[in-house]
């Protein structure tokens, strides 16, 4: 089948972000992580089950006016480890970001664990590692392997 | 090592350095008072009389003196302010702070906060690092960490002393055995830690196939309320039991262990036999704890 090219379905930006390679159907949840509702300001276009050479399907998300700091874009990661994200002014890619899943995620996911301290009134916030298994609750161990977007605060 | 919070902060090299310094106190009787005049605190959140007593125990021992917050008087603290606040405030007391608490990740928490070292003494289902250290020193009594086939019996899945002492005998030549009721075996995520660490785990579900190659038997207590009825807790019990009658033709050099208290897993006709350790393996938990204040107290 003949790829159909990304550009006829969402049409360029002057000044923003562009998310590409987002795992196919978790476009909206990659909105969720970025805290952009219905109610936020931002003018998106958003195209998802796109035809993608590399991954079979995908899904895209251009924001315009918003330039995605790196904290944001290693969320992104959690969901979409191969997303791309490119940085737009006037009309050219001035910066491209690829997530990096590394690191330690804090104030990021809730622990699962009902018994974990970072469900508490403590004044701290939750702490995460990153691993090749999962997602590594620096408090109480609790990994998380599955269906991380659920546990994304 | 400043604070004392999880097995898993642990190099190999860090537990030999523990467990040669208890050893030493042990057997030669040095450091004698070396923390004389250090005030440790023991929080304890939850009541653990025997844990508290170890630990008040080993630092009398080394001429410290402690500050005791049972967990009545503990559970109206958490009821007033938060961990934070009170490790804190209580840092300024003292010299080091051992902490029991009824959540897991408690004591990296206070770690966070205080300002004097802290030694976990458990958290909730989570790490209880002394426990595991007098395990592994009470194996090392008896034989090398080396080459050895090690069981873990029980409740695998929810017992946390078998998780903390399965992931630190992985720093050793060790093949584990695990030999648990099928629904209580060790969690998942934890089998292919343990399995990248380059550690060899059989599981079983019958003791007897095993018990004949064992070096070491560590039983772990089953619990009631992991089981939809008292017959078929009863009926996994009995047959999980270790009974003189099932340790015929194990090794000579066989110990069992058990983390104590018991509720019937180990026989008590099984404390005569030569196998038994349990009772070493519990008073052994003040040397160790000596060494655990020693260690973080920079002496
Ligand atoms: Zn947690």
């Amino acid at each position: 089948m003949k790829q159909t090219p990304p550009g006829l379905l969402v049409s360029p930006i002057r000044d923003g972000t562009v998310i590409d390679h987002i795992t196919a159907g978790e476009a909206l949840n990659v909105l969720r992580i970025l805290g952009i509702t219905g109610t936020t300001e931002e003018c998106l276009s958003i195209a998802t089950n796109v035809a993608s050479k590399h991954m079979g399907k995908k899904d895209i998300v251009k924001i315009e006016k918003r330039e995605l700091v790196k904290e944001e874009v290693n969320r992104i990661a959690l969901i979409a480890p191969r997303a791309t994200i490119n940085i737009i002014r006037n009309y050219l890619v001035t910066e491209k970001k690829g997530v990096e899943i590394s690191g330690i995620l804090r104030g990021v996911v809730r622990c699962p664990n009902p018994g974990c301290i970072s469900n508490t009134s403590e004044p701290i916030e939750s702490s995460f590692e990153v691993t090749a298994a999962g997602l590594h609750c620096l408090y109480c161990d609790t990994v998380i392997t599955k269906d991380i977007t659920s546990h994304i605060i | 090592m400043y604070h004392i919070i999880s097995i898993k902060d642990f190099e190999r090299e860090d537990i030999d350095n523990l467990l040669a310094r208890a050893e030493e106190i042990d057997t030669q009787g040095v450091y004698e008072r070396s923390l004389e005049g250090k005030l440790v605190a023991l929080l304890f959140f939850e009541p653990s009389t025997r844990t508290r007593m170890s630990f008040a125990s080993a630092l009398a021992r080394l001429g410290g003196a402690s500050i005791c917050v049972d967990s009545v008087e503990g559970s109206s603290i958490i009821k007033g302010e938060t961990l934070a606040d009170t490790v804190r405030v209580v840092s300024g007391y003292v010299d080091a702070i051992v902490l029991r608490h009824p959540r897991e990740g408690a004591a990296r928490l206070a770690s966070e906060f205080a300002t004097v070292p802290v030694i976990n003494a458990g958290d909730g289902a989570g790490q209880h690092p002394s426990q595991t250290l007098l395990d592994l020193y009470t194996i090392r009594q008896s034989m090398p960490l080396d080459a050895i086939d090690v069981g873990l019996l029980g409740d695998l899945r929810y017992g946390r002393t078998a998780h903390s002492l399965a992931y630190a005998l992985s720093h050793y030549d060790v093949t584990l055995h695990t030999i648990a009721p099928s629904g209580l075996e060790l969690p998942e995520h934890l089998l292919g830690e343990l399995k990248e660490r380059g550690m060899e785990v059989i599981a079983y579900e019958d003791v007897s196939d095993i018990l004949p190659s064992l070096d070491v038997l560590y039983v772990t207590r089953m619990q009631r309320e992991r089981f939809p009825d008292s017959a078929s807790f009863l009926n996994v019990a009995q047959s999980y039991r270790i009974t003189p009658e099932i340790l015929t033709g194990v090794k000579n050099s066989l110990i069992i262990l058990h983390p104590l208290p018991r509720a019937g897993e180990i026989d008590p006709r099984v404390d005569d036999l030569p196998y038994a350790r349990y009772f070493e393996q519990a008073k052994n938990g003040v040397p160790v704890r000596m060494a655990m204040l020693q260690e973080v107290m920079g002496q």
